[in-house]
């Protein structure tokens, strides 16, 4: 019984993390429909930043929590900036802005590189994060409880945001009908930079959760690029719950299958799992019904 | 976004057509034949500097590694340099990243012997970068000097092996492990061809001694994932986990197995991987009280060592530790020149016939060459992670043990291959 209980904690936490990492995309690509490969890249931008501030916040818990906001700022500047350069040009055509934002993360890559050096760097823990709670022989490791917490806080700021503020209102008509919410007087293009700008400055609160998982590299983001597609793809594009439930479900699925089967097998049957799903239902798990998005 | 018409599968297609052509311009790397194939790549002695290759990943998850055995690489020869270098001639250094990508090493081995014509290279770690350019040193029949204890069963005529083979740190750390009691072992290690085989010897040792692997499992180079793999290390009732991850899977595999309420004192790891740099990087915290397994420690006794680690510090910063790779390494350079010296030319085949009986004064105690399987007779040394991140030494084997690459004095290794 404490294996099942542990093993769907793992799986929920593997499910956190998916999301987090997903989170920001499901704005970009979701809502967007922007093909971003230098979402990843995003993701290490915030790692790093956190690694910069431990630097000169020698307090661990205290450097973390201020790398949140500023790890969001930081991405989404990079990502705001990317959208100026570059995407904004190109919402015409989205297999070209697949290879553009691929060149662009390979120059943020060696961008960090140069900065930072090859090797990977490590960053503290604060104390409090490196333990864990035992309830009944079920053991809760504080860094994943942490990691579920501010993946769940994300999901609700952001579910907030869309529904309730003016914002979320003006994002939602864009995405539903652009011509028409031209029409009505909304700066589409206004719009479409702050939206990029929070979804990339989500990717970067996601680089701060990943700290406290695995190492920091230039090439960090490049790992955790395909499963945050495969979480939007399969959650179905342009919807926030759907992103949800598919996180959960393939880190359960995935902590299941590696506990009873090896790493290896147990990625190759997700996969696997995902294509049938997809023949099965090709829109994802759920779908957003607008006049715009084939 | 009005004339927008995209696809899920058309996404997939996109990124599956990106990943894909990566993986066939690696390919391309491999196989590039050369029409000389097969006759020996002329190493350029004329002028009065000689060109020595290092082939290190400097970039990728390895570089948290192999970055330290190229300075200490660079520190012997530069110390080679200053004393007046070899054969009257200097040594001049050429680097290549392997960007911990096999293909790549391959390819940056082919190009140190042909374009830059070196007389010797030195570099690799994982088993899987000697494996990929072991063809190219057998083609060229140029020499490759590797630095890093590994999984055995090798002995190519072209390299010498200056880390560990298995005779000289895994299975005296089994007998280690055996002595303290800890019979029951969980194998965790990195998806490639090391671990795959040291664990298949560690297997065969354990049902000839009694001892019982209680569960086995692979991540792939890179993996930071480990919630699963720790989970069952913890319920599978194991007395010590044998660690050979590589690279910075390390880094999460151990803030997870601290995480999760396991230590040293309940389940010790034993490690063959990681040394002073990698403890320094992972974090003391997570790693204070563990296991290693090496033949040189930087708190090693000796004349020889504290002059090495005074080198070293003094060149790269004092708070740089100093490894067991990074020492193999440096005598691995030391150990060439002598050859060389010996045999009075840079010739291959002289250098090898000269190689037998070699000795050199190094940090980890005396070192003899073995001129048949061309490794290095070395001391195995158990040692515990200390609060201040080095290691201190535990046990030793006491003496040189001679190197054993197939194993062929140990009964039970006899169906191994």
């Amino acid at each position: 019984m404490t294996v099942i209980l542990n093993q769907s904690f793992t799986g929920i936490s593997i499910g956190a993390v998916l999301l987090l990492i997903a989170l920001g995309l499901t704005l970009t690509f979701g809502q967007m429909g922007v093909i971003n490969m230098a979402h990843g890249e995003f993701i290490m931008a915030g790692a790093y930043t956190t690694y910069v501030l431990q630097q000169s916040i020698s307090a661990a818990g205290l450097s973390l929590l201020v790398a949140l906001p500023l790890a969001f700022l930081v991405a989404g500047t990079l990502g705001a900036l990317l959208e100026w350069l570059l995407i904004r040009r190109l919402y015409t055509r989205p297999l070209d802005t697949l290879l553009v934002t691929w060149g662009f993360s390979l120059m943020l890559q060696q961008l960090a590189r140069d900065i930072f050096g090859a090797p990977n760097v490590q960053t503290r823990a604060p104390d409090l994060l490196t333990g864990h709670i035992s309830v009944g022989g079920v053991t809760f490791a504080n860094s994943r409880l942490f990691i579920l917490g501010l993946a769940l806080l994300c999901v609700l700021g952001l579910t907030l945001v869309l529904r309730l503020t003016p914002l979320g209102r003006r994002i939602r008509a864009v995405v539903q009908n652009r011509d028409l919410a031209e029409v009505s007087g909304i700066a589409s293009e206004r719009v479409d930079r702050t939206t990029f700008f929070i979804g990339s400055g989500l990717a970067g609160v996601a680089g701060v959760a990943l700290t406290l998982v695995g190492p920091i590299g230039p090439t960090m983001g490049t790992n955790y690029i395909v499963d945050a597609f495969l979480v939007v793809v399969v959650g179905g594009i342009g919807q926030l719950k759907g992103s949800v439930i598919t996180a959960f479900v393939l880190g359960v699925l995935q902590a299941v299958l590696e506990y009873s089967t090896t790493i290896s097998v147990a990625k190759v049957a997700v996969l696997v799992a995902i294509v049938a799903f997809l023949q099965w239902r090709p829109q994802g798990l759920y779908t957003l019904r607008t006049r715009s998005l084939a | 976004m009005s004339g927008l018409s995209i696809s899920r599968r058309g996404l997939l297609a996109g990124v599956s057509a990106l990943g894909a052509s990566a993986a066939l311009s690696a390919c391309g790397a491999k196989t590039g034949e050369d029409s000389s194939a097969g006759s020996a790549a002329k190493a350029d002695t004329s002028g009065s500097t000689v060109k020595v290759g290092l082939l290190n990943s400097l970039s990728g998850t390895m570089a948290i590694s192999e970055v330290t055995v190229h300075n200490a690489l660079l520190l012997a020869v530069e110390e080679i340099n200053a004393a007046g270098g070899v054969l009257g001639k200097k040594l001049k250094p050429v680097s290549q990243d392997g960007a911990s990508d096999w293909p790549t090493f391959a390819e940056k081995a082919e190009g140190l012997i042909k374009d830059d014509k070196v007389v010797a290279t030195f570099g690799c770690w994982t088993s899987a970068s000697r494996k990929a350019v072991k063809p190219v040193f057998e083609r060229y029949k140029s020499l490759l000097f590797y630095p890093v204890q590994y999984e055995g069963l090798e002995q190519s005529p072209y390299i010498f092996y200056t880390g560990a083979t298995t005779n000289q740190q895994i299975v005296p750390a089994l007998d280690y492990l055996k002595k303290q009691g800890l019979t029951r072992l969980y194998l965790v290690g990195s998806d490639y061809v090391f671990p795959r085989t040291a664990n298949k010897i560690i297997k065969a040792y354990a049902e000839a001694n009694g001892m019982k692997v209680v569960g086995e499992d692979y991540a792939p180079l890179g993996s930071t994932e480990f919630s699963t793999i720790v989970n069952k290390v913890k319920d599978s009732g194991a007395d010590a986990v044998f660690n050979t991850l590589n690279g910075d899977s390390n880094v999460a595999f151990f803030k997870e197995y601290k995480s999760s309420g396991l230590t040293a004192k309940k389940m010790p790891v034993l490690s063959v991987s990681i040394a002073e740099e990698e403890v320094k990087s992972i974090g003391t915290q997570y790693l204070e009280g563990q296991l290693t397994a090496w033949n040189y420690y930087q708190t090693t006794p000796g004349s020889a060592n504290s002059a090495f680690v005074k080198a070293y510090q003094a060149k790269y910063g004092k708070d740089r530790p100093t490894s067991d790779p990074m020492e193999a390494a440096y005598i691995s350079v030391h150990l060439w020149k002598a050859m060389v010296e010996k045999a009075g030319s840079f010739d291959v085949a002289k250098v090898k016939a000269a190689s037998d009986g070699i000795t050199f004064d190094a940090p980890e105690g005396e070192v003899t060459v073995d001129g048949t399987t061309q490794h290095v007779h070395k001391t195995a040394r158990i040692g515990k992670v200390g609060a201040d991140g080095l290691i201190e030494e535990v046990w030793n084997s006491g003496k040189p043990i001679e190197p054993d690459p197939y194993l062929k004095g140990y009964s039970w290794a006899s169906g191994l291959s």
